[in-house]
């Protein structure tokens, strides 16, 4: 099962850098829809075997993720992206290449941050840290070096997901029904944006958040 | 089972108002039900039994001191919605049917932050608070509302999302000790506490610290907050404020705690104190001249967050005085957002240049927003004079160059609120064509808040110097 995960595991950070390169924006959408679909996979994986853990507990967590991260939440950001009329074009303030470029750094930071942060016990696979550091760094990635709102959103499921995954090291000890509560946040969240981009692009014609920026002293 | 009742029962409710779509009906929904709220929290109070653990839901000491703020806030909030939302000053745009539900959400996720001691639901909650209000600042529909509810939303979202990190980080650290790992909660987590994997330990803290702060309004995590708690309407300022600032920093002493019991607390108090010292100066160069006197109450509030911050991270006897300034500073800060909701109904602006004569036009708010901004500014014999004194004490005592820093830097804050706010109050208005128009609610709650402080600062009951000392105590004060 190690190398299921470890698979999965490249799967997540392939799509990390897919959704850093591309210009289209409705391949980020997909690419985190995969995200999420593998990301569903990983608990089942992880822990099926050798553990010993509730069934329930693993197929519950399990069937909400891919409902809400692959399923769901794609939907509702496809739906922004028809009714705000958006332009069908990632607009970065970084150039493509020096993103993915910037990718590779956040990776390889997350290499020498897993080394460096010595875990007490050794995780289910030596991937599991370093991917999930790199999630949150190339969400964050994703987060300043782009202009529209809808990208903004993906890079907040980028850092969301990365932390799902650096979770699964204590999927055991986080009770079900608080880990159910953290997916409908997330859900509710994204829900809350997807309204609010609507209103944006009505109030404002366009969904760039550079002119968001009236607001100050 | 009533500390269940307390986190569903406004939930359940503002599904009900919902549907709701009279005014007055969901008004009475939202009176009900922080009547209700206030009234189990006075029973928290005097009856042990009522108190018992359930579920995952545990009452200590600092849950139920911050509990009893929010509160307390709640219902003054509650009263004062209702000139608020009957008065028809909102323009067409305005969404009052929004109003009820989101406010009766808000209510169920701080309480939940307060009565929850396992650290992964204490995330979810404090999340759900921000998707609650979010709603809340947008109330107006107005372009400007709009980006400071997107930007709310959004910095928020992406800074807690640090925290659930660093909650996790922490039970990595915890499971240092033996392999089967003690969970997230907080007892099980202290009780590891002496034997975690320091640098796992440090990371959590420094990731909660971030996470939490941008939603205390840290400095230089602050960004939103002026923003959204000028755009927000004004019972909706006076809890993000008042109330919401501080589920904030009770997440972060969750995390404080933890560090304590590891016996390794000094790099926490370092941060703290520096955060809060920042936050303070930063907050005084932007209240020096402000042109916006929501935002200057809004910067005021970065002011008095570092305060308690620092307060909490000198520790001794400054941990008693960070709560007490906790509980003074939520008080106060309500109070002006609510009269700053009646300057806003009467002058239709947020620019401090065009309100002038304010003692003449509104007389009651004008006497008011004197009193507490004395209060605020730390003048005595109100409350904050007292719980600042504690603090500038210890911190002089620890390192003289802290305390003068921390005094002077109080100095500027008063005197820039005092060049906003003096001459919105002075001056002869234009003549008003009628009537000056103060409802009575809107002036008796911020009315009851300054005499609460005022009372806080003469005499202090026995009951609340106990909470507050048993509190310190579990912050290492």
């Amino acid at each position: 099962m190690r190398d299921w995960a470890d698979l999965l595991l490249l799967l997540v950070a392939v799509s990390n850098l897919y959704i850093v390169a591309t210009s289209r924006l409705t391949s980020c959408v997909r690419a985190s829809a995969i995200q999420g679909a593998t990301l569903a996979l990983l608990p089942f994986v992880l822990w099926s075997s050798g553990w010993n853990v509730q069934m329930f507990h693993l197929a519950l967590i399990c069937a909400g993720t891919l409902m809400i991260k692959a399923i769901v939440i794609p939907m509702l950001v496809f739906r922004a992206i028809r009714e705000a009329n958006v332009r069908r074009e990632v607009d970065p303030s970084v150039s493509l290449h020096s993103s993915v470029l910037l990718a590779g750094v956040a990776a390889g930071i997350s290499f020498w941050m897993a080394r460096v942060l010595v875990l007490p016990h050794p995780a289910p696979t030596t991937l599991l840290v370093p991917v999930a550091f790199a999630t949150v760094l190339t969400g964050f990635l994703v987060l300043v070096s782009r202009r529209q709102a809808i990208t903004h959103v993906i890079g907040y499921l980028m850092i969301e997901n990365g932390v799902f995954i650096f979770g699964q090291m204590l999927a055991r000890e986080v009770p079900w029904a608080v880990e159910l509560g953290i997916l409908l946040d997330l859900l509710v969240g994204i829900f809350v944006m997807g309204i609010a981009i609507n209103h944006i692009s009505r109030e404002f014609d366009h969904i760039d958040t550079e002119l968001l920026s009236t607001l100050k002293d | 089972m009533m500390l269940v009742f307390l986190v569903t029962v406004p939930a359940i409710l503002g599904l009900v108002s919902l549907f709701v779509k009279n005014v007055r009906f969901a008004l009475t929904v939202l009176l009900s039900a922080s009547a209700l709220h206030s009234l189990v929290v006075v029973l928290l109070w005097t009856a042990t039994w009522s108190a018992e653990p359930c579920w995952l839901l545990q009452l200590d000491v600092i849950g139920l001191l911050f509990l009893t703020i929010t509160s307390a806030l709640f219902l003054a909030a509650s009263l004062y919605s209702i000139p608020y939302l009957l008065g028809d000053t909102h323009g067409e745009r305005a969404a009052p049917h929004r109003f009820v539900p989101c406010l009766l959400w808000f209510l169920s996720c701080m309480t939940l932050v307060a009565l929850t001691q396992h650290l992964a639901l204490m995330w979810a909650a404090v999340e759900g608070t921000t998707l609650a209000s979010a709603p809340l600042v947008y109330f107006y529909k107005r372009k400007s509302a709009l980006e400071a509810a997107w930007k709310y939303l959004l910095i928020c979202s992406v800074g807690i999302a640090l925290a659930l990190l660093g909650t996790f980080f922490l039970g990595i650290a915890a499971t240092a000790s033996s392999p089967a790992s003690p969970g997230l909660s907080l007892s099980a987590l202290m009780a590891a506490a002496p034997s975690m994997a320091r640098p796992w330990l440090k990371a959590a803290f420094v990731l909660a610290l971030v996470g939490y702060g941008t939603k205390m309004g840290l400095v230089p995590l602050h960004t939103w907050l002026p923003d959204t708690h000028s755009q927000a309407p004004s019972p909706v300022s006076a809890l993000l404020s008042g109330a919401l600032l501080n589920c904030a920093f009770l997440a972060i002493m969750r995390f404080y705690q933890v560090c304590l019991a590891s016996g390794d607390a000094a790099f926490a108090r370092t941060l703290l104190v520096t955060m809060g010292i920042i936050s303070i100066a930063v907050a005084c160069a932007f209240m020096v001249r402000q042109r916006d006197y929501k935002r200057l109450f809004a910067y005021s509030s970065i002011e008095n967050m570092g305060i308690v911050a620092v307060g909490v991270g000198l520790g001794g006897a400054a941990t008693y005085g960070a709560m007490f300034h906790a509980v003074n500073h939520s008080l106060c800060k309500a109070g002006l957002f609510f009269l700053s909701g009646n300057i806003l109904r009467e002058f239709g602006t947020t620019k401090v240049s065009d309100v002038r004569g304010l003692v003449r036009r509104l007389p009651v708010t004008g006497v008011l927003l004197t009193i507490l901004f004395l209060a605020i500014g730390g003048t005595p014999p109100f409350g904050p004079f007292w719980s600042e004194f504690m603090i500038f004490q210890t911190a002089i005592n620890t390192h003289v160059w802290l305390g003068v820093t921390f005094i002077t830097l109080l100095a500027i804050a008063f005197l820039g609120m005092a060049g906003v706010l003096l001459p919105m109050l002075q001056g002869n208005a234009a003549s008003p064509a009628q009537r000056p128009r103060e409802a009575t609610l809107s002036v008796l709650t911020p009315l009851a808040l300054a005499s609460l402080v005022l009372g806080l600062g003469i005499y202090l009951p026995r009951f609340l110097t106990d909470l507050l000392r048993q509190a310190a105590g579990m912050l290492g004060g």
